[in-house]
């Protein structure tokens, strides 16, 4: 058992194991699984992230309000064209992060990483991972059980709801998961997991939940493509053997701390942020 | 501390755009189903709070239909869960409420049939896809639908109690929770059980002399 980072990585060193392995090993005793059903469970789940990373580059998908979408197609096309700024692939990551937002918000099938609102996250930094290692699906559900561990840690000591927490709360912790993952995907130690989860949540520490019109759409795609860059650039400042000041339980409580000191206003009801500007309130008042 | 699985995190596998206004609102309908029965031809949903402001943009009032019709929270025809509906010839309502001191999403699901009279069943989405019914009937509860469940509403006597739990050890079933309230002779029991809920139990259990109501719900899938 762990409940914090600390004894995360005690159980590592104590039984030569990475994380995803205890995570698996915990997972299995837990619910009295076989490592084959449970393997199979988390396929299903990646199954539904694979979907949902992709159905959206090639054909513009409409969130039900229609205030959104068909960004991710948008940013696939700009990508293709091969005039980006930032590269293919930070663009075909975002992109990938998009789809599956815009798959949320036009009431497609996601899976919640943490969250609904956060689901991009993890799915394209995985996806983004495996393409460039050129790793397999194995692996893959490996980096999930990883990410899974950061976030039930995240979930236990703080919080990973934006009602709560803020966005921070959400995208933050849905980072610092798939940053710890891919970390461990592209050979890293635990310790370099923490700290890119750490590097992560520091790096969107305070980040407000201001949803226009308290739906689930912007700024949360947005978020979404901004958070998984988060997660990646912070598993190469971690990969490079960058060590977070702060040590990764404490940066959990510094969030959770910092989201009970926001108002309430900044924490998905829409009454703050970008939702509570002229322009906002006019999506309200034309959505509801 | 909450305990959490790799499933509440990486989970549930579900309809969007939210896990509390869609997900849950899908697991409120069914429950709200499995609880009032079907065969109705009518329901009225009275959404509370944050449900009443956001519903049709979340998509709050597809899932809570799709929820009745019987879909779980992963099923891909919620988005068209109106059209169904209507289909079935089914008629559905909603309306803004004010449910008093409840949780900001919280809706009121009354069942209305040809043959028996209307049911109602009130419950909040409070986060993640979690639920709980809050009010069945006006008998207030408080339970999850995450564990099979069984309610049941008996004339107060000394050595209930017992009995039950001497037919759920009989039948090999453990019970996880149990809550009992009263209210005049009337003694309300909510009781979580950790085995899916056979037939026969709720048999034996309705054959006890003193018992008014006896039902049995078997656990609501999160994904």
């Amino acid at each position: 058992m762990f409940n914090t980072g600390k004894e995360l990585l005690e159980l590592c060193k104590e039984k030569n194991r990475k994380i995803s392995e205890i995570v698996i090993e915990r997972e299995m005793e837990h619910n009295k699984m076989s490592f084959d059903e449970l393997m199979d469970k988390m396929k299903l789940v990646l199954d539904t992230m694979l979907k949902s990373a992709h159905s959206g580059l090639d054909k513009e998908i409409i969130s039900v309000s229609k205030l959104s979408g068909g960004n991710a197609k948008k940013l696939e096309d700009y990508k293709n064209s091969g005039r980006t700024i930032c590269g293919d692939l930070i663009n075909s990551a975002m992109a990938k992060a998009l789809s599956t937002s815009e798959v949320n918000a036009s009431m497609g099938k996601i899976v919640a990483a943490p969250t609904a609102g956060a689901s991009g996250i993890v799915p394209s930094a995985l996806i983004t991972v495996k393409e460039k290692f050129n790793l397999t699906e194995e692996n893959m559900i490996h980096g999930l059980f990883t990410a899974g561990g950061i976030g039930e840690i995240i979930a236990k000591n703080a919080t990973i709801s934006g009602a709560e927490g803020g966005c921070q709360a959400e995208c933050g912790a849905a980072s610092a998961m798939a940053a710890a993952a891919v970390v461990e995907m592209a050979g890293g130690d635990v310790e370099a997991s923490l700290n890119a989860a750490s590097f992560a949540l520091t790096n969107v520490m305070g980040l407000v939940c201001d949803p226009v019109a308290g739906l689930v759409e912007f700024p949360c795609a947005l978020r979404n493509a901004s958070g998984v860059i988060n997660a990646l650039l912070s598993a190469d400042l971690a990969m490079a053997g960058i060590k977070s000041l702060i040590p990764f339980d404490e940066v959990v409580e510094a969030m959770y701390m910092v989201g009970k000191a926001m108002p309430e206003s900044l924490k998905e009801t829409a009454l703050g942020g970008v939702a509570a500007t002229p322009t906002g309130e006019e999506f309200k008042r034309r959505v509801l | 501390m909450k305990e959490y699985g790799i499933f509440d995190i990486l989970g549930p596998v579900m309809i969007g755009p939210s896990s509390s206004h869609t997900a849950g609102a899908a697991r409120l309908g069914k429950i709200g189903m499995e609880i009032a029965g079907s065969g109705f031809h009518r329901v009225r949903f009275y959404l509370h709070g944050s449900f009443a402001k956001t519903y049709r943009g979340h998509g709050t009032d597809r899932a809570l239909v799709a929820g009745v019709l019987g879909m779980e929270p992963s099923d891909e025809r919620i988005k068209d869960s109106l059209n169904i509906a209507r289909d079935r010839g089914i008629d559905i309502e909603f309306m803004e409420a004010d449910l008093g001191y409840v949780h900001p999403n919280t809706v009121k699901m009354v069942f209305y049939y040809k043959d028996r009279d209307v049911y109602y069943v009130t419950g909040s989405s409070i986060g993640g896809g979690s639920i709980i019914v809050i009010d069945i009937n006006g008998n207030e509860v408080e339970f999850t639908g995450d564990y099979p469940t069984i309610l049941i509403k008996y004339e107060d006597q000394k050595g209930t109690i017992s009995r039950i739990s001497a037919i759920l050890s009989d039948e090999d079933i453990n019970i996880a929770t149990m809550k009992v309230t009263r209210e005049g002779n009337v003694a309300t029991m909510v009781m979580e059980i950790d085995n899916p809920i056979k037939s026969k139990v709720i048999d034996r259990i309705r054959n006890l002399d003193e018992i008014l109501y006896v039902k049995g719900i078997n656990s609501i899938r999160r994904a």
